[in-house]
């Protein structure tokens, strides 16, 4: 029996869920709340892990930052699952077209050759380092506190993937499997990546996740992004007549300018909780941070040349500026 | 379309080995015992982590792509629903109990298999196990998410779906499902694979997401339909995970046989346990029924679980050990459940009710050796107590078991009439189960399971020291609205009034 | 033998992909549910690319089964053309 039920107007019983209206007042919650807020377990965890028995299943004393609520870290996004997939489904149709405008028209065999020969150095070996972002936030994920701040690192997680497919996808069209090869060597083997090599394989043995967080997402990306993609790709390939491979990399400057958002939004909340909180973040930025300017030096020297290390300067001097309007001076 | 290269046209496969398996290196300035620290310690022998198969082989683009066409379908049908007051569309208010056992018991554990998953996926030392888990990990918060936001809306008109979160942490029956998933979070990632990718995936989530929810669609819930659909369309790749998951610890060493079989036997009977809730919801909380819990189970268990053994046979494996008396609890379990639950209703965030007399002619028809002989004549009883006006109730729950932490209320495998009880004496205490699989679960993990947070304990103790009004407040449980008989029930009485102010013109 | 399985949701788009799968695979044996059709055969199911293209008149990339697919029974081997569900033994 299929009947018209539209008509009927009937008063709702209750606005929310219990654990929302404590929270934010009885009355309707977003979707964004509904899917994010408490819905990690918190009390009555029945076992010790067997893997670290000193933990807890879920356990806020894994990372040295101490919230009192870790719900506090609210994602300006407000990405729940679906408007996060959503809103990558649009940019993947977009980096798509720009895949296939370029494929289409041959433009990446009317590259100047020196400027593809530098594009697949520079840019090829960070699909390795983009896995490695990518364990990292699996990590903070698995192991960090409360679903809205860890949901936000899954997605980054896959994000990081997806970049590090999209750099394998340039490395193809430029250079077919032998770039892919080379690009490869060269982060095992080159001087020039073992510095960014050493710095991702660090963090993989570091089991704070918010200590993890900053070396990762804030120190490495925060200077890595704008050097490369910014620098040598929008600014020194462009003007040398290579502007067709800013197409392809176009997700990774949307991707940066957008997940800076929510970074920044993390970090100035938990500086904001406490002296002790701040002190941590000042400390780990202070010096993931500079050794990641150290690391992406000789990466951005293969394009920049002479130019790089002002180039390096400018963006540290970005990056502090960046750091201290969230409160953490380094 | 997606990802296709110009150069050379390359094949799936290849793709999926270029822009996935090859971004995985050998670290050399740490050891791998650092960055994959956990890997080795249940004793499982890995020599060749490249062996690994992901038979769905997605990238990124496509799983973004793919994903969001299926939210954006999800949405718009709980949009609408809500918008049109779907919920007067099912086809009788009792349905509403297993929608809210489903919030408080089921929907938690998806969010935290997500975060398990996200553990594997940085845990395992190998690009195609990585990655699987990851995908798992991301979709595993979508289902969570999926299942509060179609629930939702129920929320806001009927009574038990409010303090689901508290429940989850709290309600004496949400330790059931909490055990199981705490269990596996506790356990190695190779053991957390068998307990969620093939126990929980592969043997429970058919039954939970097939006919459960076909189920669903019989008693006119589009919003439950939809989201159990669609997170079952993920599930496919997860049950592949879990099955690629138990292939490749086999193939890699024959030391791993007796550890894989040992998990296999004590997660197919946790699973067992845990879906004995699911079989109580099929076989008396839906008004109109596709099938039987027995019927689901000798598709979804049997057949299809059958399947999978004949095919592991090859390496070693034999069927669970408790394969022959989850055979024989077939026709037990469900109405057993169904009894316990009736019986301390005063405790429960959901309904329960005496069957009525065609729900019961149902149940004979689909158990003709058990429902009859065993079962009617207790419910007739129940409600020949309760025309009396003595309603029966136990205010006391029974002994726990110690390792599922289901009341010890099932029968002994051969003899219906015995209530199945057993004890363990570890280091000067006595502890209780409902079964032979139960204890010896415990018993070779000792250590672990003396740590089972238990309820009832929690109950005599302070802060609540036996007192049930403090009982019902900290579980925000309200009392007369939430918990009882559906008969008379708010939610009977508004989903009557709301029906039929929706199909008359008064 | 034992059988595998794989199932739909009941829609628009299953449609073209279900009657294809009956076409290649003459064993198979279709089982209808509500919102959900399920296929059942012994020991293997193909489903192809082209057939499926040949019904719903576009090219069709195998990745998008998953948007309707409810649940799948046997090992999975999939490639650019076709989609296998198998029992070994």
């Amino acid at each position: 029996m299929q009947i018209d039920l539209r008509t009927v107007s009937i008063k709702p019983q209750r606005n929310t869920f219990d654990h929302l209206a404590r929270r934010f007042g009885d009355k309707p919650a977003s979707r964004y709340q509904e899917g994010s807020y408490d819905i990690q377990a918190t009390e009555n965890l029945h076992y010790r892990p067997t893997w670290d028995p000193d933990q807890q299943i879920y356990d806020a004393s894994i990372t040295k930052i101490v919230m009192k609520d870790w719900y506090a870290l609210k994602d300006p996004r407000q990405y729940y699952y679906n408007t996060y997939t959503v809103a990558r489904a649009r940019q993947q149709e977009t980096a798509e077209a720009n895949f296939s405008f370029v494929e289409s028209r041959g433009l990446a065999d009317m590259l100047p050759a020196e400027m593809k020969e530098i594009a697949l150095r520079v840019l090829v070996p960070l699909r390795h380092a983009a896995w490695g972002a990518n364990m990292n936030n699996s990590f903070i994920c698995g192991y960090g506190y409360a679903a809205i701040f860890t949901q936000a690192c899954m997605f980054h997680a896959m994000d990081n993937l997806g970049i590090a497919q999209y750099l394998s996808r340039l490395g193809l069209l430029l250079g077919d499997t032998e770039g892919l090869n080379e690009g490869k060597q060269a982060w095992l083997e080159s001087d020039v990546w073992q510095p960014l090599r050493r710095y991702v394989e660090d963090c993989l043995v570091v089991r704070d996740p918010f200590e993890l967080f900053v070396a990762q997402n804030v120190a490495l990306d925060g200077l890595l992004y704008p050097l490369v993609y910014g620098r040598v790709v929008d600014g020194f390939l462009s003007a040398n007549g290579a502007s067709s491979i800013a197409m392809l990399t176009q997700f990774m400057n949307d991707w940066f300018g957008e997940t800076q958002k929510w970074i920044d939004a993390v970090l100035k909340t938990v500086a904001a909780e406490s002296e002790d909180n701040r002190a941590l973040l000042r400390e780990w930025a202070g010096k993931w941070g500079a050794r990641a300017a150290a690391a992406l030096l000789p990466i951005v020297q293969q394009a920049l040349e002479g130019n790089a290390d002002e180039a390096v300067g400018e963006e540290m001097a970005a990056f502090k500026a960046r750091l201290a309007k969230l409160g953490i001076e380094i | 379309m997606d990802m296709t290269v110009a150069k050379k046209k390359l094949g799936l496969k290849e793709k999926y080995k270029l822009l996935t398996r090859d971004l995985g290196w050998e670290p050399t300035y740490h050891n791998k015992d650092e960055v994959f620290p956990y890997v080795k310690y249940e004793g499982i022998k890995v020599h060749d982590w490249e062996k690994w198969e992901d038979p769905f082989r997605l990238t990124m683009d496509a799983y973004w792509k793919y994903q969001a066409e299926k939210e954006r379908k999800f949405y718009a049908i709980i949009d609408a629903h809500a918008q049109n007051n779907g919920h007067l569309n099912i086809t009788d208010a009792r349905y509403l109990s297993a929608l809210k056992i489903f919030l408080q018991a089921i929907s938690p554990g998806e969010y935290c298999a997500g975060k398990g998953f996200a553990r594997m996926g940085r845990e395992f030392p190998g690009v195609g196990t990585q990655v699987a888990c990851q995908m798992q990990a991301i979709d595993e918060i979508r289902h969570a998410q999926t299942q509060i936001h179609a629930l939702s809306n129920y929320n806001k008109f009927y009574n038990g779906f409010h303090a689901f979160a508290d429940a989850r942490d709290r309600m004496w029956y949400c330790t059931l499902p909490r055990s199981f998933f705490d269990d596996a979070m506790s356990a190695g990632p190779f053991e957390f694979m068998i307990a969620i990718g093939f126990s929980f995936e592969y043997v429970l989530t058919n039954l939970l997401f097939v006919p459960f929810m076909s189920g669903a669609a019989y008693n006119g819930d589009m919003a439950t339909v939809t989201f159990g659909f669609s997170a079952q369309s993920d599930e496919a790749r997860h049950m592949t995970l879990g099955l690629e998951c138990i292939k490749f610890m086999l193939e890699q060493d024959p030391d791993n046989l007796p550890i894989v079989q040992n998990w296999i036997d004590k997660w197919f009977w946790r699973g067992f346990r845990l879906l004995g809730v699911v079989g109580t919801m099929m076989d008396y909380m839906l008004p109109k029924r596709v099938m039987s819990w027995r019927e689901a189970f000798e598709i979804y268990g049997i057949e299809n679980g059958g399947a999978l053994f004949k095919d592991l046979a090859r390496y070693g494996i034999r069927p669970p050990k408790g394969w022959d008396d989850a055979g024989k609890a077939l026709d037990h379990m469900t109405h057993q459940f169904m009894l316990a639950l009736y019986q301390y209703q005063f405790g429960t965030a959901f309904h329960s009710w005496i069957p009525s007399e065609e729900d019961m002619a149902w149940l004979s028809k689909k158990y003709p050796t058990t429902f009859d002989k065993y079962y009617r004549p207790r419910w007739e009883h129940i409600k020949k107590l309760k025309e009396a006006g003595t309603p029966y109730a136990n205010m006391g729950l029974a002994k726990l078991c110690q390792t599922c932490q289901i009341p010890t209320v099932f029968t002994e495998p051969d003899d219906p009439t015995t209530l199945c009880h057993r004890e363990v004496e570890y280091k000067g205490e006595t502890y209780h189960f409902c079964s032979d699989g139960c204890q010896h679960i415990f018993e070779k993990e000792p250590e672990k399971y003396i740590q089972g947070w238990l309820p009832l304990a929690a109950i005599f103790q302070a802060p609540l020291n036996g007192d049930l009004g403090a009982w019902m407040e900290w579980v925000s449980l309200a009392d007369g609205k939430d918990n009882g008989d559906f008969a008379g029930s708010e939610d009977q009485r508004n989903f009557e009034a709301w029906r039929n102010q929706a199909t008359s013109n008064q | 033998m034992s059988t595998v399985f794989i199932a739909f949701q009941a829609n628009e788009d299953s449609r073209p992909i279900v009657e294809a799968i009956l076409a290649d695979n003459p064993a198979a044996v279709l089982d209808e549910q509500p919102a959900m059709v399920k296929i059942n055969a012994e020991g293997k199911l193909v489903i192809r690319r082209e057939s499926i293209e040949e019904r719903v008149g576009r090219p069709f990339n195998l990745q998008e089964l998953q948007v309707n697919l409810i649940t799948i029974s046997g090992h999975l081997d999939e490639d650019d053309d076709t989609f296998t569900l198998a029992w070994k033994n």
